[in-house]
């Protein structure tokens, strides 16, 4: 029993909330790490990316330790596990500003009437122009597409109205996954193969470039076509059976239009991502200073083997052709965007309102 | 308009504007409106020596100026390539720095893709250029061995005593030496290890191959890959054809006592006193290049380029090669060249032997 | 009231019905077809390069010497590109799950994807043209202090065309597949496990540690296997960015560097005839089956976690 005749112990006082840093903490270290390290690198003789890395090295530590020493561990951690994803985020932006600043700087000087409108044919110790590059990009994104959107489409339809579970449906599952995955080197070197096969060794033609994107543009189109065919509401189907029209009428009248946003969507971004491709068109299609229409015939530039071929192989004059490759390479982003740009537009423009 | 009018016509309306664009078949700005009232038309193709890059530019500017209705097209993708392409009947015709090699098999390949011994002619005459990225040193002057024991790893230094021995007055620092070499199958590799085999008095142990033998060093892919590796490392050195060195320094080497930079001229007489190969068959005049010349002003680290074609070829084409290849060899066009490329124009007397075989081709 | 009864037999089948439906299934056999006929090709013509001896593959005794060092190079180029990805991405995919406020969170969305749209060869150029040159004191740098370890043995390259350099850009490349679907798995978090982790008084970051990422585990490895399968397949950004002499070597900053298959086969393509094609033809199947694999992998992970949910 406790004795009533000795005082109660003295309780430490335990606060109801644990010192913390002031709201200004976080600025305040960087600031103060910036400072520091800018001096430290000055008297060096550290230029600015030595710095910079220093500045943040600093304010980590700084922070962390100053965390620790008025908060507590837990406090710190946290600190410095949000400092960390910051940094993260930094350091994965200064590529994408490097790379854009790069292409913009040494491109858009090089961009003029004459770049979009001559070809390099008789072109000799002046620069000259990228439109037969992008003629043939164009002539062979839509041989691609042309190619494969309808097959595309046709076996997304077959997949999301037809075939369901059966076995054939789940064997082209399986390998439209395994067409995601075809590097695009080996799509370049089937098609070189089987035009070699067709038409003679060391056939080059726009076609082949098309066959080839094609092989990578399926995959992309029967992905997004089912996903956008699944969407579309049972109801609508039911309704427009009820009506007693034929299941082929329903699929072309009812489900296609109602999914066509965002099958536009995936058709646009399939292009987006295939006319950058390099690999295949230098295998199969070679390249080429003169304009060519024809797609069955010889070979044909496009925007991407311009860009690598002028910047490897510039003969003498590189500078004016490494120029020119700069200025290929933001015309070929420029029209990227473009298409992500539309399509982003395109689907939202043209989606069915759901609901009332 | 609303939206339902809109998604109708979305998807003919993009169809149509693809199609309009590919039909319109706008022409470039500069290819439309023909000076030229040649007969001829078609397209050519060719592949190969990346050394005769800027040679082919103008030479196909000039013909295709002079017959707006023919597209030659060729791709500096090396000699090697440009052989392999050729024997497997994918080119009309090829470059090669170096002259089709019984020993691998070339020439019989050659033959059974032209049904008849194939022609070779030369069209390009240019000095290989030791070229070096060297701060400080503008004047660099190196015997053939040490070039040689250079590129073999042997001399790992800049400030080596071999070499200060032949540059007494140069400031050499101690940076180490990176050799850059062509990764891919080069004739211009092969004229350069010819000469280091010929002329390096040991100093390159290895024969004269396409294919670089060692491998140490930075790799570069073309002529234009090896000026580029040269210009970007500070203490580089590498070989390239004389026509794509711009404004890197470059070396002079070891001819008998003195030294001699590489010239048009010095190629020219190199060539001179070099014979031709009397080994090969009719049509081809290969020349077996005499590095170990001691001649005043000749600059025998040079290349002899050839045009390889069939003699006959079926339809049109045949038309086609003998008026592109008498214009490569005629005197316009090596003067072109020369003035584009810094190439010493074929002596008279090869002209008029190539002219005399480039004439026999013919329609099967 | 009885129903009237059928005809015997099935109902009639419309023509257009049985047109379309048998146009659609062709459509979808065509599929299986194409990608057959690339798997027999391929092997048909890749099959001959497996015998392939010294004479057509510039040296090496037979065909699997010659592809070994260039699967070490592609290996090697990925892993360390996925070493130098992985990290970035999960903070990024943090960022804009858990950490930015919504208007920024969909900023820094636009811009990963604004990385995805970037073409290979535009990431070549940036390679040799910026990068290398940057990178070249860097590696000095390394191979002054760092060089007792074999990675950074040296002599540094100065042309800044190495393998470090190549995998930072394939780093860079697949940075933006790992980011979306990463933040598509944070995102998907149960909102109740994580306030209830709050409601204990978690940090922040204690409450991601605690309910984010073991939740999100399977989707973050199925993520990174996808950007391997990516970085395994580059071909342009390898093929302009590396100085290649196909050793095999665990030095990162010198000048001889090996190759990766895709940018060997892109680069040596013309040079080969005969049975030196057939050899890259098949050192292409080679890379097939690896990407394959590595993708099938990823999607086994995210099936068997989450059924349905594969991209």
């Amino acid at each position: 029993m406790t004795d009533l005749a000795t005082p109660p112990q003295e309780h430490t006082h335990v606060p109801l909330q644990h010192p913390r840093l002031p709201g200004f903490a976080t600025l305040l270290a960087a600031v103060v790490a910036t400072a520091a390290a800018a001096l430290l690198g000055l008297t060096l003789g550290w230029n600015l990316s030595g710095i910079v890395v220093l500045a943040i090295v600093l304010h980590l530590a700084g922070l962390t330790i100053w965390s620790r020493a008025v908060e507590n561990a837990r406090a710190a951690t946290d600190r410095l596990m949000t400092s960390l994803v910051w940094v993260a985020l930094l350091i994965a932006m200064i590529p994408l500003v490097s790379l854009v600043w790069k292409v913009v700087a040494e491109g858009a000087p090089a961009i003029n009437g004459k770049f979009l409108t001559w070809s390099m044919r008789n072109v000799i110790g002046e620069p000259g122009g990228i439109y037969h590059a992008i003629v043939g990009t164009l002539l062979i994104t839509l041989a691609a597409t042309v190619i494969s959107v309808p097959i595309g489409l046709l076996s997304a339809i077959y997949l999301v109205e037809y075939g369901d579970t059966s076995t054939l449906a789940r064997w082209i599952r399986f390998l439209v996954d395994v067409m995601t995955g075809i590097p695009s080197i080996v799509a370049g070197l089937f098609a070189y193969a089987l035009f070699s096969l067709l038409f003679g060794p060391g056939t080059q033609m726009g076609l082949g470039g098309g066959v080839a994107l094609s092989l990578l543009m399926v995959p992309i189109v029967v992905r997004s076509a089912e996903e956008m065919l699944k969407l579309v509401p049972a109801d609508l189907r039911e309704a427009s059976y009820a009506l007693g029209v034929p299941k082929w009428r329903t699929i072309v009248k009812v489900v296609l239009p109602t999914a066509m946003a965002g099958i536009i969507t995936g058709v646009t971004l399939a292009i987006a991502r295939v006319i950058g491709e390099t690999a295949p068109l230098l295998i199969i299609c070679g390249s080429t200073d003169s304009v060519n229409f024809n797609l069955f015939g010889g070979q044909m530039a496009s925007l991407p083997v311009f860009i690598y071929s002028s910047y490897t192989q510039p003969g003498s004059n590189p500078e004016i052709l490494k120029s020119m490759a700069w200025g290929a390479a933001l015309i070929l982003i420029i029209i990227v965007l473009a298409l992500n740009l539309v399509a982003r537009v395109a689907g939202k423009f043209f989606a069915p309102k759901t609901g009332r | 308009m609303n939206r339902t009018a809109l998604r109708r016509i979305a998807a003919p309306g993009i169809a149509a504007l693809a199609l309009g664009l590919a039909l319109s078949a706008c022409g470039a700005g500069n290819e439309t409106g023909s000076t030229s009232d040649s007969s001829l038309s078609g397209t050519l193709k060719g592949a190969g020596s990346s050394a005769q890059e800027s040679a082919m530019d103008a030479w196909r500017a000039g013909f295709q100026s002079d017959n707006s209705k023919v597209t030659v097209n060729y791709d500096p993708s090396g000699s090697g390539a440009g052989v392999e392409q050729f024997n497997a009947g994918a080119l009309d015709f090829a470059g090669s720095d170096a002259a089709l090699d019984p020993t691998k098999g070339e020439v019989d390949a050659a033959k059974k893709r032209c049904g008849a011994n194939a022609l070779e002619v030369p069209d390009y005459v240019s000095p290989i250029a030791v070229v070096y990225n060297l701060d400080g040193v503008d004047k660099l002057q190196l015997s053939a061995k040490t070039i040689g024991q250079i590129f073999d790893g042997k001399i790992t230094k800049w400030d080596d005593p071999l070499i200060k021995n032949e540059n007494p007055d140069a400031k050499l620092p101690g940076t180490a030496i990176t050799p850059v070499h062509r990764s891919d199958e080069s004739g211009t590799t092969k004229n350069f290890t010819d000469y280091l085999a010929q002329a390096g008095e040991g100093g390159w142990p290895h024969p004269a191959d396409k294919v670089w033998p060692i491998q140490s060093g930075e790799a570069a892919n073309g002529t234009s890959g090896v000026i580029a590796a040269v210009k970007a490392g500070a203490g580089s050195i590498g070989y390239a054809d004389d026509s794509q060195v711009g404004d890197l320094s470059v070396a002079s080497i070891k001819v008998g006592d003195a030294y001699a930079a590489p010239s048009a001229d010095g190629a020219a007489k190199a060539l001179e006193v070099s014979p031709v190969d009397t080994t090969r068959t009719k049509g081809d005049l290969a020349i077996k290049v005499d590095r170990t010349t001691t001649e005043a002003g000749a600059y025998p680290l040079m290349l002899t380029s050839y045009l390889i074609a069939c003699p006959t070829y079926s339809g049109d084409k045949a038309d086609l090669v003998k008026g592109f290849l008498k214009y490569v060899v005629s005197t316009a066009g090596q003067q072109k060249a020369a003035d584009n490329a810094g190439s010493a124009p074929l002596p008279s007397k090869l002209q008029q032997q190539a002219e005399a075989i480039i004439d026999t081709i013919a329609a099967k | 009231m009885t129903t009237v009864p059928t005809e015997a037999g099935s109902p009639k089948r419309r023509l257009g019905d049985l047109v379309f439906a048998n146009t659609t299934r062709a459509a979808g056999v065509m599929i299986l077809v194409a990608l057959a006929g690339v798997a027999v090709f391929l092997t048909a013509e890749g099959l001959p390069g497996l015998g392939a001896h010294a004479q057509d593959l510039k040296g090496h005794a037979n065909f699997l010497s010659y592809v070994a060092p260039l699967v070490f190079g592609t290996l090697l180029a990925a892993v360390i590109a996925l070493a130098i990805a992985v990290p970035l991405a999960l903070g990024v995919a943090l960022s804009v799950s858990h950490y930015a406020p919504k208007s920024i969170a969909v900023v820094i969305g636009y811009l990963v994807d604004l990385l995805a749209a970037v073409p290979s060869v535009v990431y070549g150029l940036w390679g040799i043209g910026f990068l290398g040159p940057r990178l070249v004191p860097v590696y000095g740098w390394l191979a002054d202090h760092l060089g007792f370890i074999p990675l950074f043995a040296g002599p540094a390259s100065n042309t800044g065309r190495t393998i470090l350099t190549a995998s930072v850009v394939l780093a860079i490349m697949i940075l933006p597949i790992i980011t979306a679907i990463s933040r598509e798995i944070f995102v998907q978090t149960p909102r109740l496990n994580e306030e209830a982790a709050l409601a204990l008084g978690a940090t922040r970051w204690e409450m991601i540690r605690l309910a984010v990422l073991p939740y999100g585990r399977s989707g973050i490895v199925s993520a990174a296997m996808l950007g391997l399968g990516r970085a395994l397949g580059e071909t342009m950004a390898v093929a302009m960015v590396l100085s290649a002499s196909g050793v095999v070597t665990w030095n990162l900053i010198s000048s001889t560097n090996p190759s990766t298959i895709a940018a060997n086969v892109a680069l040596t393509f013309q040079d080969a005839t005969g049975l030196q094609r057939n050899a890259l033809i098949a050192s292409g199947l080679v890379l097939f089956v690896i990407t394959f694999a590595v993708n099938f992998a990823a999607r086994a992970i995210i099936e068997r976690n989450d059924p349905g949910k594969a991209r």
